[in-house]
């Protein structure tokens, strides 16, 4: 899949978010007052630039209203109502906290639910794709939830928390990897997709057309296998294991949680632009790739 | 939210405000089309399905015509030259100075020396016309591009059998029963092949596709023979080889209708050794089998025997099934001996002619349908051998190609299979034997029209051009020892003729709808080199070049004055039974094409210049006695212009009452009645007239009644081309024109009379064990040679093309997508892209043709994908073969009709590392007269 | 809502007969014309005369080279555009509800007046048969030419899809799917029509008839009627006493 940056900058982005608002609504840190609306005021801008933003990229914007509309069947429509639902929700926490200093516990507890749905609802949008079986595993939304949950944490200042999170991640990344390269490998040959196997090995020879389309700009993009591993080995470092030892083996402390986001920040990145770059589309078969 | 079901859809949208029916354009296939019009735009282009030729259908080039029509590179105005030639700069003029222009180069050359204009067309549509002015303004250079094309097919088959494929005829796609298909990539006939093809298809017809490349229609043959190039005509005369062997012929066909009895001369001595024995009448003579006596071959009642021979002044004379038989019955020609050079299995070999032999033979079919023959006799039925044929250039474009064209139709002929129900049917004003062509004429009278048609079919050397010192008298050397059968003259010599001076200078020329300085030649670069090429004064070789294209192709730059035509929408144009028409084997058609849309630049259609352009130079037909112009503009002379009383360019709706059917009065209103009836013609032969048309008395009586020939004129097919042995004769010493010394061994090869194969030129003047490997083009079926490149869709299918190479050529150079071959020829080299095709001969490589693209042509930025990574093969293959021993050049042409043998081509090919920036050559940009496109294309009306 | 509807009416289709397509890309230009010109937003083209155009189309002619061991390799072209599955993912992801099937006919259609162009549609569906339209920023798709099938602007006979109304060789069928004895579904039982990767559930509508066996041909070589070629006189003159 060709990896858009914007779309990895924002899915970033409105992760950390949500993330952060999921330890928010759990007490955690327990703040309140300017302290509060410090955090809240992070919340609020990762996750709707994410999404305002995720939106802006779209070329029909017009419509973008329609896109709650679909709840019964789209990951995406349900991630775009969990997420309206989960920022209302939180204005309801954030406004008590910040000027009452008001605990809204139950309130709380169910925004870092929905914050929770809502992370586990974009890392769905990628998971139902049968047509990209790299992603069509049950680490995939555990990943976007790790990714979210240990992101905020560490926005949240909850360190060793976070730490094991991205302990967590940094193993959920193997598992997705290698679980994600035995579906890669079982996708198929250009034979099964043109269903001409019983006449021996299928390759392509003309592609229909030499010039470009929106088909092989978006869904044929390949990365070699060996700058991919290379990749994989920094992404796992940078977004978890580095950060992760940092923030378990060192005592809990401003210098140490900047340096571990200073270092996962740029692996999720590379990270997610590998998630895009590596997923084979089940249409690549048919370019004989 | 609405449901699904709630969402409304408009499901009768209002497709046109109006549908204009005329002709497509897009290659000379000419399928009937339906121009959808809104606010007064083409908005919608599809197929008429009332329309003889496609049924409705159109191919990818036809569906994107639109394209065409609004392609930016369309020409504005007249052009002249301002900058140096080949850099493309112009200034634009008004018409009236682009006439005078022309007229004032050409006014003085027709005064004085009017073989000093050569006038060449590409596919042109209009030859009947365009000849027409030639021959008015009296120079003998004039032909269209056939020599270059096919003229190898087309005159193998008039001399055999008064036809051959193409718009000569087509297999019997409703009840063939085997069809095989020799060298054709996409053809001219475009979509009635395909639709052919969906018959059989349908019907779950064998198809056996003999092509060194196993795609487009050889793709769903049901059995591909990968044959190894050039070598056909070995593979063909093996079959019949099995053919005869096993007694697999129809005697009664070759009886009755070919000159198989006929009797030959056998008198070494004689110099009519080979002619045939002729009567007091003239007329040849055959052994009747019921009297054992000689007798003319037309006689009613007559049985020729085959198996007879006659005995006179102690020499035996035999029929020329005798000589046929014991020369194909050698085992030269078994299939374990031809099994090696052509690469197909002796097995294989005869297999397929056993399957032919079985479907003609075994599955004969039967009409009953009576019908009488040219001897009064009258038959109960129609007797039908239902195995079919079809080929194109993949044979004819060899320097053997007249010989392989000539085995196939042979073959066809044994087998009785033309002419025959499920066989192979003409296609009227086809069949017309070779003596009912005209002969090739080159007399010039300054100041007068030429003494008759410049092209024709040559019955011996009497009909040769050639002055009294044995030197060509037309520019390109047609009709010359070199090449006596050159019936479409060789527009691929011109250009490097006339820079040669050889055989003289000329002083204008002037092209029509032919790329030239690019994909049409071959040399292109020596081609672009001898155009820009000055003589020791700094003045251009060739001093004047008037060119009438539609579009900025890479030839216009080239030119000195461009007559820029309109499109194909935009312009009258005829589609006549003069020329090259429309005809079904089951019916004569003619067809329009009329301006359904005005142009909106200054441009006029070229046959309308070529009207004003003759008035001004006062040429005869073209002025009235006062001098004033005879027609104000192509659609006057489409009704009005007669080329015999009463037969004129269309053949529907004569007379003044428009009830004339071939013969009649021009009819002022015939035009509208064209466009009423969707911008064509159609006259359906009789059900008695529809099969065996040479000796159908019907069919005679029919054509004559339809003005295609004044007088009845059946014949008989020659197995034997008995003027080709009269070439022989004058090789052996006999006879007053005599060739020159050193063609003389090549002519008595090359000009059997019976079906021969020799290897290729090229293969024996390269060294094959330097260039092992034979490089081809195939035309892409959605691209009509260059035109393509300049249509928004169709150059997205292909804007860039690879050489294809098979897989263990791929293997050993270890090549990858993406890399880069340098391929050689003896004549030149160049490096592009290359590509993995396992269905493809071992010996061969292949790449589209003409995909490559000079830059700056065709309105297309400089780094188009055409002009950086696509390429020509037309750089390796040089006009002229390697010197050989004697430091002599051949034409790289074949040596019976001149055309150019493309696919002779041999290369060798390394990998190219590093890979160069752009394919090479690579020729610096050419300023583009039109400008360029818009960056975005979303119309919708 | 998209979700999709239980069951349609009809199963209105494409079958393509793989054995009679040539690859000319009739259908491709015809489509493009059509498609231009009515149903939603032209389809554009973008630097259509530069060095890097594209542009949106809704059905692409593929071919491909297939080789067994020991046997000559065969090309096989494949059309393509959207076979409107009946379990259609592309439908079922639309968050705006823009792609929809249609119950009275299986048409899988986008609604230009609500699609976002987000994409997703054409990630979910496993044949590229979806193509976003740079110009109008809009989801493409064939349309199965839903505005010429009921066309009452048409004649009759010209109600059936622009892409199968010009094939030249007939390769391209249109029917009811879902009626066992319609013309179409008679031909795939016949020949075997296929589905494309139907593991991936989408149950495509649209049905591909398998290319014919090839190179099959074996007729026992002819007998010769004499040993020596001196006997083929003899022959002849028998043969022709015969007639
Ligand atoms: N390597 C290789 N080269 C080949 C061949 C091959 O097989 N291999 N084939 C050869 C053969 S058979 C042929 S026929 C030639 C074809 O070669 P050309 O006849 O040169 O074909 P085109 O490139 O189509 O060029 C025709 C010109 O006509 C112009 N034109 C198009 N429409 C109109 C119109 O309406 N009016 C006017 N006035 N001009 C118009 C085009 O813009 C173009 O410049 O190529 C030959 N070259
Ligand atoms: N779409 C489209 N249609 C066209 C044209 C076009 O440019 N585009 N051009 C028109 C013109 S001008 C012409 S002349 C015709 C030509 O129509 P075709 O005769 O179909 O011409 P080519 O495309 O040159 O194809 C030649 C075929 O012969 C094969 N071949 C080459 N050498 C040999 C051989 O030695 N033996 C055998 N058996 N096969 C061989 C090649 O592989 C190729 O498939 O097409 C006309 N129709
Ligand atoms: S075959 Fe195609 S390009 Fe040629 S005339 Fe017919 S529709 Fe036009
Ligand atoms: S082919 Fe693709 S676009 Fe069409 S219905 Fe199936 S999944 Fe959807
Ligand atoms: S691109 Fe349009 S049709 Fe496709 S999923 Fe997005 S909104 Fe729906
Ligand atoms: S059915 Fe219509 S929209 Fe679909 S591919 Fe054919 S022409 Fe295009
Ligand atoms: S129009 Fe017909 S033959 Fe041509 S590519 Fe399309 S399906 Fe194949
Ligand atoms: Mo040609």
């Amino acid at each position: 899949m060709h990896p858009a940056p914007s779309v990895i900058i924002f899915t970033i982005l409105s992760g950390l978010g949500f993330g952060l608002f999921f330890w928010l609504g759990l007490g955690m840190p327990d703040v309140s007052g300017g302290t509060a609306f410090a955090f809240f005021f992070i919340a609020y801008t990762l996750s709707c630039v994410g999404l305002i933003a995720s939106t802006f990229h779209l070329p029909n914007k017009k419509n973008a209203i329609y896109a709650f509309s679909q709840w019964r069947t789209s990951w995406l429509s349900r991630e775009g109502i969990v997420a309206v639902v989960t920022l209302f929700t939180f204005a309801l926490i954030a406004i008590p906290r910040i000027f009452l200093g008001a605990e809204m516990v139950f309130t709380g507890v169910l925004g870092s639910f929905f914050a929770f749905v809502t992370v586990i609802t974009t890392g769905m949008i990628y998971t139902q794709m049968k047509t990209i079986p790299r992603w069509r595993q049950p680490m995939t939304p555990v990943m976007y939830m790790l990714h979210a949950l240990g992101g905020g944490a560490l926005l949240a200042g909850e360190s060793k928390i976070a730490g094991w999170l991205l302990l967590a991640l940094s193993l959920v990344l193997l598992v997705m990897w290698r679980v994600g390269d035995q579906h890669a490998a079982a996708r198929g040959t250009t034979a099964d997709a043109t269903g001409l196997a019983h006449l021996g090995e299928v390759r392509m020879l003309e592609s229909g057309h030499t010039a470009r389309n929106y088909v092989v700009d978006e869904m044929v993009y390949r990365i070699g296998r060996k700058h991919a591993a290379k990749l994989r080995v920094i992404a796992l470092a940078l977004a978890g294991v580095l950060p992760a030892a940092i923030l378990l083996l060192t005592p809990p402390g401003h210098v140490t949680a900047f340096l571990a986001l200073a270092l996962h920040l740029p692996g999720i990145v590379i990270g997610r632009w590998l998630f895009f770059a590596e997923a084979e589309h089940v249409v690549g078969l048919y370019h004989g790739k | 939210m609405n449901k699904p079901e709630d969402i409304q859809i408009e499901t009768s949208p209002q497709i046109s405000d109006e549908v204009r029916q005329t002709t497509c354009y897009m290659c000379a296939c000419r399928c009937g089309i339906n121009v959808h019009m809104k606010d007064g735009q083409v908005a919608y282009i599809d197929g008429n399905r009332d329309h003889p030729v496609n049924k409705g259908v159109l191919c990818g080039k036809g569906s994107a015509g639109l394209m065409q029509h609004l392609a930016p590179s369309r020409l504005h105005a007249p052009l002249k030259r301002v900058g140096p030639r080949g850099s493309g700069e112009f200034e634009t003029i008004s018409w009236n100075e682009a006439l005078d222009i022309a007229a004032g180069w050409l006014a003085p050359l027709r005064a004085n020396d009017p073989k000093r204009m050569a006038f060449f067309t590409g596919r042109d549509q209009s030859q009947s016309f365009t000849s027409w002015f030639a021959q008015a303004y009296g120079t003998p250079n004039y032909a269209a591009h056939g020599g270059f094309c096919s003229v190898n097919m087309a005159a193998a088959g008039i001399y055999t059998m008064g036809g051959s494929f193409w718009e000569f005829g087509q297999p019997d796609w409703d009840r063939t029963k085997l069809f095989m298909l020799f060298g054709v990539a996409e053809d001219h006939d475009s979509n009635p092949i395909k639709l052919g093809l969906g018959k059989l298809k349908e019907r779950g017809v064998r198809i056996i596709g003999v092509n060194p490349i196993r795609s487009g229609y050889n793709a769903i043959a049901d059995d591909w023979v990968g044959i190894t190039p050039g070598t056909d005509g070995l593979f063909i005369l093996a079959l019949v080889h099995e053919l005869l062997r096993a007694g697999k012929v129809d005697l009664p066909y070759l009886s009755r209708y070919t000159n198989a009895g006929f009797i030959f001369i056998e008198d070494p001595k004689s110099p009519e050794n080979g002619l045939f024995l002729r009567g007091q009448n003239g007329k040849p003579q055959v052994i009747c089998r019921a009297t054992g006596k000689l007798a003319d071959y037309d006689t009613p009642g007559v049985m020729p025997d085959l198996a007879a021979s006659y005995r006179h002044a102690g020499i035996s004379h035999r029929p020329v099934f005798q000589l046929l038989a014991e020369r194909y019955l050698s085992d030269d020609y078994a299939p374990d001996a031809v099994a090696e050079q052509t690469g197909i299995t002796a097995d294989r070999i005869k297999s397929i002619a056993a399957e032919l032999a079985r479907v003609a033979f075994d599955e004969e079919i039967v009409l009953e349908q009576p019908w009488t023959d040219w001897k009064g006799q009258k038959h109960d039925k129609m007797i039908g051998r239902p195995v079919s044929f079809h080929a194109m250039r993949g044979i004819s474009a060899h320097s053997n190609g007249f010989q392989t064209c000539r085995a196939l139709h042979v073959l066809q002929i044994l087998l009785g299979s033309v002419e025959v129900p499920g066989g192979f049917r003409f296609k009227p004003p086809y069949p017309k034997p070779p003596e009912a062509h005209p002969k090739p004429h080159a007399g010039v009278t300054p100041g007068q029209p030429l003494d008759g048609p410049h092209l024709g079919y040559p019955m011996g050397p009497e009909h040769l051009l050639l002055d009294g010192d044995g030197n060509a008298k037309r520019i390109d050397k047609a009709f010359t020892w070199e090449n006596p059968m050159s019936a479409h003259g060789l527009m691929h010599m011109v250009i490097s003729n006339a820079h040669a001076g050889d055989p003289y200078k000329i002083d204008t020329l002037f092209m029509y709808m032919a790329n030239m300085a690019w994909n049409s030649s071959m040399n292109s670069s020596g081609v672009m080199e001898m155009l820009t090429d000055t003589d020791e004064n700094g003045d251009y070789v060739i001093p004047h070049i008037i060119y009438s294209d539609a579009y900025s192709s890479e030839m216009v730059a080239y030119a000195d004055l461009i007559l820029p035509d309109t499109t194909y929408l935009e312009r009258h144009d005829c589609i006549s039974l003069l020329d090259r028409p429309i005809c079904e084997a089951d019916g004569a058609a003619d067809a329009i094409r009329w301006p359904v849309v005005e142009p909106d630049r200054d441009v006029r259609g070229f046959q309308t210049v070529l009207l004003q352009l003759g008035a001004k130079l006062g040429l005869p037909g073209f002025v009235t006695e006062d001098g004033a112009p005879k027609f104000t503009d192509y659609a006057d002379y489409m009704v009005n212009h007669e080329r015999r009383p009463g037969v004129g360019p269309l053949a529907g709706w004569r007379g003044k009452d428009g009830k004339g059917r071939g013969r009649g009065e021009p009819n002022p209103a015939q035009i509208d009645r064209y466009i009423e009836n969707g911008g064509f013609w159609v006259d359906h032969i009789p059900d008695e007239a529809r099969f065996y048309k040479p000796w159908n008395k019907a069919y005679q009586e029919w054509a004559v009644d339809r003005g295609i020939f004044d007088a009845e004129a059946p014949y008989v097919f020659n197995l034997y081309v008995e003027p080709m042995r009269k070439f022989q004769l004058a090789a052996g010493g006999f006879g007053d024109i005599q060739p020159p010394e050193h063609l003389r061994s090549r002519i008595q090869k090359t000009m059997d009379p019976l079906p021969i194969w020799y290897p290729p030129f090229e293969d024996s003047n390269v060294d094959t064990d330097e260039f092992p490997i034979h490089a081809l083009t195939q035309r892409p079926m959605h691209m009509y040679h260059s035109w393509g490149s300049q249509n928004a869709w169709l150059r997205q299918i292909t804007d860039k093309n690879f050489l294809y190479l098979p897989t263990d050529l791929w293997r050993t150079h270890g090549f990858e997508d993406g890399d880069y071959a340098t391929v050689t020829s003896a004549h030149g080299s160049i490096t592009v892209p290359v590509a993995q095709h396992a269905s493809l001969n071992p010996k061969t490589v292949w790449t589209w043709n003409a995909i490559g693209k000079r830059k700056g042509a065709w309105a297309l930025d400089n780094d188009a994908p055409e002009a950086t990574e696509g390429f020509l093969l037309n750089h390796l293959i040089h006009e002229l073969q390697p010197p050989k021993g004697d430091g002599l050049r051949w034409a790289n042409s074949d040596p019976v009709t001149g055309q150019a043998a493309w696919f002779d081509l041999r290369v060798k090919i390394a990998k190219a590392d590093p890979k160069p920036a752009e394919s090479q050559p690579s020729y610096p940009p050419i300023t583009s007269p039109v400008g360029k496109g818009p960056n975005v294309v979303a119309r919708k009306i | 809502m998209t979700a999709l509807p239980d069951k349609t009416d009809k199963k209105l289709g494409l079958v393509i007969d793989l054995d009679t397509c040539v690859g000319c890309q009739g259908c491709v230009t015809a489509c493009k014309g059509w498609n231009t010109q009515n149903y939603g937003a032209p389809l554009s083209d973008t630097d259509p005369y530069g060095a890097d155009p594209g542009g949106t189309f809704l059905n692409r002619v593929f071919s491909y080279e297939a080789q067994a061991e020991g046997r000559p390799a065969q090309t096989v072209h494949i059309p393509r555009s959207c076979l409107h599955c009946d379990d259609a993912p592309c439908v079922t992801v639309c968050p705006t509800g823009a792609s929809y099937k249609r119950s009275e006919d299986g048409i899988v259609l986008v609604n230009e007046d609500r699609c976002i162009g987000c994409g997703l549609c054409a990630w979910a569906c496993p044949y590229g048969a979806r193509e976003l339209d740079h110009e109008a920023g809009i989801m493409k798709k064939c349309t199965l030419c839903v505005d010429r099938i009921y066309n009452e602007n048409l004649p009759e006979e010209d109600r059936v899809p622009a892409c199968v109304r010009t094939c030249p060789t007939g390769a391209r069928h249109f029917g009811d799917l879902g009626d066992p004895d319609s013309d179409v579904s008679k031909l795939v039982a016949d020949r075997g029509g296929y589905d494309l990767m139907p593991d991936l559930g989408t149950k495509p509508v649209n049905k591909y008839l398998p290319p014919r066996p090839k190179d099959t041909l074996n007729t026992q070589p002819l007998k010769a009627v004499a040993d020596k070629p001196q006997g083929f006189l003899g022959w002849l003159d028998k043969a022709l006493e015969k007639l």
